[in-house]
């Protein structure tokens, strides 16, 4: 049985059940046959990528949404063999070049050019161009971005790029030129809790509009988040009303935990308990930008309105230092023992 | 394979390549960038750059050429005027065999690009065929342009020194570049230099306004002094932004197609561009929520700034704006509101600089912007 994010992901267009006029603009867009090159940016669960699949079925037919997955080999120059998965329909194919890191530009590269020296195949297709969708386009590395920018001018007779991002901020700027800047925002509060009720109508379960409406706000405008949220909720109670409890996901109750932990006690001791609850954290491979964002935000939440500002001034701090260096860890503990000592500080003065 | 030989057999067959060819050439100049379409042809078309039009124009007349040195913000048509130039002086036939166009971020090795020039630079000159000489002044030198010549190493550039005075009977060079601190002095001294200001208003205007009208796009009231607010003083992004907000709103298409302006002009439903679409298309952020951002971040009890400023960071974060846009335009509005003081638009600046920096290094954005936010606010207050 597939997630209800994926059982009720919207196929086309028409289907789409906010932003309506970027819906209508996308849809002009692939009608018109002069298709440009696309940045889609946005934050994560805003639904970049259910409105690309549906411009694609726009622009294709349903066609587009026969894939299958490819294992391709590359070889760097240093004669380094690179495995890399390829998603492919006959129309076009999706890569996450991202996910080979540094050798990103030689994927782009010849992935790329092999794409667009090949003519469309399907010679029925109402297209004369082939589309290369890019995930995670932020996260590629300047290399690559240049490359891209021959690629884009060379070969645009045959080939059309979407790149998705989350911010436009690490895309080099004559990329951005040559693109067609499209913002996904995030659904509003209301927008989600209609999407929740269209998908509770759709399974069946009786509507819990209260019960909507929280997971909505606990969701942080992330549609993906909501949805899974929304499952959650039903596969753990047989019965729902408007005040089930929301379970959280389990690393955000740990990190909820040392937050508390933190509150506590300001002592060297402490701190080297809470690394341990770090490092299983950082072992489960959630990213150390998300660690220091939530128990910020956590923290945050519990402390006087007069220390907000420190602690939000050293979190950009060390998040930055994060980026930055090479070991987590060290930034993460440097974070936490910081917060104590501001803490510590501000209680001093109070006594005084 | 035969009839490679058979000079009559491929002689047809290139006759009935090049058929296919013209079409596709039609295509290419419907799809083509308008940037491209509309590059000014002579020197007059070059806009509001007056003073160094005026003196090519002479040494048009003259026959002769120092070596030169373009330099300029982008988009204010340096590439576009020596090009201009070129097609002057030699005219579509010689002009390949006499102008060399490097561009130096797709060349990147040392070694070509000396390579390239130097063989170019020593090559003797071709006579202009019989009677062309009338129609073009055709000066007895080539001209070799190196764009983005500021992204050229130190080594390359040092390299080009001697090159330059060894074959100047011959070959004039034309740099052009960003920062002319990048040229090394030795390369600024041989050359005269140029220096091509932003486009002002008006002619930024007209020139936006007369390819709109060109190409049949509807333009609502305001639009062009939003796509030159957007694209700051940058023609050419001015002109691609148009294109895109153009395909955008479908306005192009019927026109092509059609190919009769008169039917379209009676088109009642042609739809136009309109300022919120060229906003949308540069990524530029609503003014209303910059407002609302610096309204939150004014002093009040420390509580409450903490509470407005985080509840409008995180609307704008989840609505997608990027954060160097934010900062961008939050650091213009801070600089035009006279009621801060210089001494703490000081220490905001020195913010501004840091916020900038980590962004670069892709630290979060949500945390950057609210503590960007948080510490104005601070300093606002006097505190910090």
């Amino acid at each position: 049985m597939a997630l209800i994010v994926d059982k009720h992901r919207p196929r086309s267009l028409d289907q789409l059940t906010y932003h309506n006029e970027l819906s209508d603009r996308l849809r002009s867009l692939a009608q018109s046959g002069d298709f440009p090159h696309l940045l889609v940016y946005g934050p994560s669960g805003a639904g970049k990528k259910t409105r690309i699949v549906a411009t694609l079925k726009e622009l294709y037919g349903p066609g587009v949404e026969k894939i299958k997955i490819d294992a391709r080999v590359f070889q760097t120059s240093s004669s380094r063999k690179l495995e890399f998965n390829i998603v492919t329909s006959v129309y076009h194919l999706e890569i996450t070049p991202s996910d080979v890191g540094n050798y990103d530009r030689v994927v782009v590269q010849d992935l790329l050019k092999e794409v667009a020296q090949t003519q469309q195949v399907d010679q029925s297709a109402r297209q004369k161009f082939k589309v290369v969708v890019i995930n995670e386009a932020d996260h590629l590395t300047r290399d690559a971005q240049a490359a891209l920018r021959r690629t884009m001018e060379k070969y645009s007779p045959n080939l059309r790029l979407i790149l998705l991002a989350n911010s436009t901020a690490n895309i080099i700027a004559p990329i951005r030129s040559r693109t067609l800047l499209v913002r996904v925002a995030a659904p509003s509060i209301q927008d989600i809790t209609t999407a929740l009720a269209d998908s509770a109508k759709k399974e069946g379960w009786p509507a819990a509009a209260g019960l909507h409406k929280r997971i909505a706000l606990e969701s942080g405008r992330n549609l993906r988040r909501a949805l899974l949220m929304y499952e959650a909720v039903h596969a753990q109670n047989e019965k729902i009303t408007d005040d089930t409890p929301i379970p959280p996901p389990d690393w955000e109750a740990l990190i909820g935990q040392i937050a508390k932990e933190i509150m506590e006690e300001h002592s060297p001791n402490r701190i080297l308990q809470v690394r341990a609850k770090l490092y299983d954290l950082l072992t489960h491979c959630i990213p150390p930008t998300t660690i220091l964002k939530t128990l910020t935000f956590k923290l945050i939440a519990l402390i006087d309105d007069d220390l907000k500002y420190d602690v939000i001034k050293w979190s950009a701090f060390y998040e930055h230092r994060v980026r930055t260096g090479t070991k987590v860890i060290f930034h993460l503990e440097a974070f936490v023992a910081k917060f104590m000592r501001i803490f510590e500080m501000y209680l001093m003065q109070m006594d005084m | 394979m035969a009839s490679f030989f058979d000079l009559k057999a491929r002689k047809a067959a290139a006759a009935n390549g090049s058929a296919p060819k013209a079409d596709d050439k039609k295509q290419n100049t419907r799809r083509q960038p308008w940037v491209e379409k509309y590059r000014p042809k002579t020197l007059s078309d070059v806009t509001a750059q007056d003073h160094t039009v005026n003196v090519l124009q002479r040494t048009l007349q003259a026959s002769n050429l120092p070596h030169m040195l373009f330099y300029g913000p982008p988009g204010t048509g340096k590439t576009s005027t020596i090009l201009a130039l070129a097609k002057e002086l030699y005219g579509p036939e010689m002009i390949k065999s006499r102008v060399l166009e490097l561009n130096a971020s797709d060349e990147r090795g040392i070694s070509i690009v000396r390579e390239k020039v130097k063989d170019f630079a020593r090559m003797q000159l071709t006579n202009p065929p019989a009677g062309y000489k009338s129609r073009y002044p055709c000066p007895p030198f080539k001209i070799i342009i190196l764009d983005e010549a500021d992204s050229m190493t130190q080594d390359a550039q040092s390299a080009l020194r001697r090159t330059m005075e060894t074959y100047s009977k011959i070959t004039r060079f034309c740099l052009i570049c960003n920062y002319v601190t990048r040229i090394i002095d030795p390369l600024a001294s041989r050359c005269s230099k140029f220096r091509f200001k932003s486009l002002d208003q008006g002619n930024a205007k007209k020139r936006l306004e007369e390819i709109a009208e060109k190409e049949g796009v509807g333009l609502e009231d305001g639009a062009v002094d939003a796509l030159i607010k957007c694209s700051e003083g940058d023609l050419r992004k001015a002109i691609t932004y148009l294109q895109s907000a153009a395909r955008l709103v479908g306005a192009i298409e019927k026109d092509q197609d059609g190919g009769d302006a008169a039917d379209d002009a009676m088109d009642v439903d042609r739809k136009t561009v309109s300022v919120a679409i060229l906003q949308e298309i540069a990524g530029v952020i609503p003014e209303d929520t910059i407002t609302a951002l610096q309204k939150a971040m004014q002093p009040r009890s420390a509580g409450a700034t903490y509470q407005a400023v985080a509840k409008v960071v995180e609307d704008m974060v989840a609505d997608g704006w990027s954060a160097g846009q934010v900062v961008s335009q939050l650091y213009h509005s801070v600089l035009q509101d006279e009621t801060i003081p210089d001494l703490q638009k000081n220490k905001i600046t020195l913010v501004f600089s840091e916020v900038d920096k980590r962004l670069l290094d892709g630290a979060d954005e949500h945390l950057s912007i609210l503590d960007l936010a948080l510490r104005i606010s601070n300093i606002l207050s006097g505190k910090g």
